[in-house]
């Protein structure tokens, strides 16, 4: 028996149906984080490649090969974030089938899919976090001997990262509400499952509150958490001091010395202990 | 002897616009060698080009013998050897100081952690930051900043070190705690290619003092040389002016 009144309706939907908006929130979380993270995946795995340095005419053949490989990137990169979502997934879904008889089936579609523009998305986001860093920070890299993709692993994608962590968690958010034009292809998200909830009595407007309400609720703790997460990454405001006369091996003293790289010599290095350097020790000019 | 670094004839071009002008000098091991110069006399183009960060337009630049510029020179393999302090200390800004001093070791060298640990450890306590090992480089004052940024390249363990002006950009009272680091690693023989504008540091501990001038290498030879008995005009005009700042 459906209730008159608003939130009785309400209270009988979700007795009635709440398996299914629960099967529906899972389908849309999990297409929506995986997504995000191999959309990220492919993100980075571009922005590592388009930096690619290189010279034309010391490495012609390289230099050929890569503007080709950066060529392709481009275009999908291009041609993914201008075109809608609902219409590549109709194009991959049923297209694929139809003409070259691949059965990609829903689920694979959906992660696909939604991967596949993530990714185009963060590519750009990537190249702009990376070209966000300082200069400084790969002449540094470079200084101590790391090449290309050394520096970027350990030195500049962390921080590119960190940067770009606001636009991760927008991309989430997004793909949290776009999982919705999975419906097309036949994806029970929650918003195909709603769809036939409200259908069954007739109740859209009820329905459709519950799901405006199950929405917010999963974009508004997912921001949280990459808030959260993002202060993780900042690490600690402050640090504390430590004294490392435990730490440091045995033996004392020891002082470089270039003729043995192995074996360190006692030297007398007060001088070089914190604190005990004389601050008008400035030097003239 | 053969020449740790030997450059030849070298020539830098940026566009059109000449910053190396046939530059010739060689250092030896334990040499101490400190560049002066007004700015813009290419002074930074030539440390940069010694550690490869700016590809020579022409001329030569030996290792031990043997031409760093050719094809296929493994450019990684000759930093890790020859290390570089920059003016803007350039530490890694994701990383505590303790790993700052370890990547290096740990992903270029191959070294275990342990054995890095006990490197960056030692490097650390050397410069005096031993106790600032969990800071952030965003924590640190100026001059903490570089002496870290040194001990970074000292655990490489490099045969010869390169400093771009390295207390140009701290304040006054940060400059000493910097020098008096350099002048110990000179007192222990290790090889410094030195640009800087601190002429008594200049004095005091290089073996071989170079003066360039609008990308050339106007004069050079020992501090006394230079500093009391400079022979050119120019060497004359350029440390005059330094003495009236
Ligand atoms: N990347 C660059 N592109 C173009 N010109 C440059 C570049 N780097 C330096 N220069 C020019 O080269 C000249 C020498 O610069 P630099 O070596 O930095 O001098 P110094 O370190 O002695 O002050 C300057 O005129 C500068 O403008
Ligand atoms: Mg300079």
């Amino acid at each position: 028996m459906l209730p008159s009144d608003f939130w009785g309706r309400i209270v009988f939907i979700l007795e009635e149906y709440g398996a299914s908006f629960a099967g529906g929130i899972w389908t849309t979380m999990i297409i929506a984080v995986i997504s995000t993270a191999i959309g990220c995946i492919i993100g980075f795995a571009i922005g590592i490649i388009q930096t690619i340095p290189c010279d034309r005419e010391e490495t012609p053949v390289k230099w050929g090969l890569l503007s080709v490989i950066k060529f392709i990137l481009t275009a999908y990169v291009e041609i993914f974030r201008g075109t809608p979502m609902m219409v590549q997934a109709m194009f991959i879904y049923y297209g694929s089938a139809m003409v070259f008889n691949i059965n990609m089936g829903m689920w694979t579609a959906a992660f696909f899919i939604v991967s596949i523009n993530t990714g185009a998305y963060m590519a750009e986001t990537v190249r702009g976090g990376i070209l966000s860093i300082d200069p400084g920070q790969t002449e540094g890299a470079m200084a101590i001997g790391m090449n290309h993709f050394q520096t970027m692993i350990n030195v500049i994608l962390p921080q590119a990262l960190r940067n770009i962590m606001p636009q991760i968690g927008n991309n989430l958010i997004i793909n949290i509400k776009d999982t919705s034009v999975l419906s097309v292809i036949g994806v029970m998200e929650l918003f195909y499952t709603t769809k036939g909830i409200a259908g069954a009595y007739y109740t859209y407007f009820e329905a459709f509150t519950i799901t405006m309400v199950f929405y917010f609720i999963m974009t508004f703790i997912c921001s949280r958490i990459l808030r959260f997460m993002e202060s993780k990454m900042d690490g600690p405001d402050n640090y504390e001091l430590v004294q490392t006369d435990a730490l440091v091996m045995g033996e004392g003293m020891h002082t470089y010395n270039p003729k043995d790289k192995n074996s360190y010599t006692n030297v007398d290095y007060k001088a070089h202990k914190t604190g005990n350097f004389n601050e008008n020790q400035r030097e003239g000019m | 002897m053969e020449n740790i670094i030997k450059v030849s004839h070298l020539q830098k071009f940026f566009g059109k616009n000449q910053v190396l002008k046939d530059v010739d000098f060689k250092v030896d091991e334990g040499d101490v060698t400190t560049i002066i110069g007004a700015s813009g006399s290419g002074k930074s183009t030539l440390l940069r080009c010694i550690n490869l960060l700016e590809k020579p337009s022409g001329g030569e630049i030996l290792f031990h013998g043997k031409p760093i510029t050719g094809k296929g020179f493994d450019h990684c393999g000759y930093r890790a050897k020859v290390g570089m302090c920059f003016q803007s200390f350039n530490l890694f800004n994701n990383m505590t100081v303790l790993e700052n001093c370890m990547t290096g070791p740990v992903k270029v060298l191959k070294k275990s952690r342990e054995k890095a640990k006990e490197k960056a450890l030692f490097y650390l306590k050397k410069v005096g930051m031993d106790p600032y090992i969990n800071a952030k480089p965003m924590q640190l004052s100026g001059g903490q900043k570089q002496r870290v940024a040194i001990a970074r390249a000292l655990a490489m363990e490099p045969e010869v070190l390169l400093f771009d002006e390295p207390t140009s950009a701290l304040d006054p009272q940060m400059v000493g705690e910097v020098l008096s680091v350099m002048r110990q690693l000179a007192k222990e023989g290790l090889t410094m290619i030195i640009v800087t504008h601190e002429m008594a540091f200049a004095r005091d501990v290089s073996t071989h003092v170079v003066y360039m001038a609008d990308g050339v290498i106007c004069e050079e030879g020992t501090p006394e040389d230079i500093f009391e008995h400079p022979k050119k005009e120019k060497t004359v005009e350029f440390l005059k002016r330094f003495n009236e700042r």
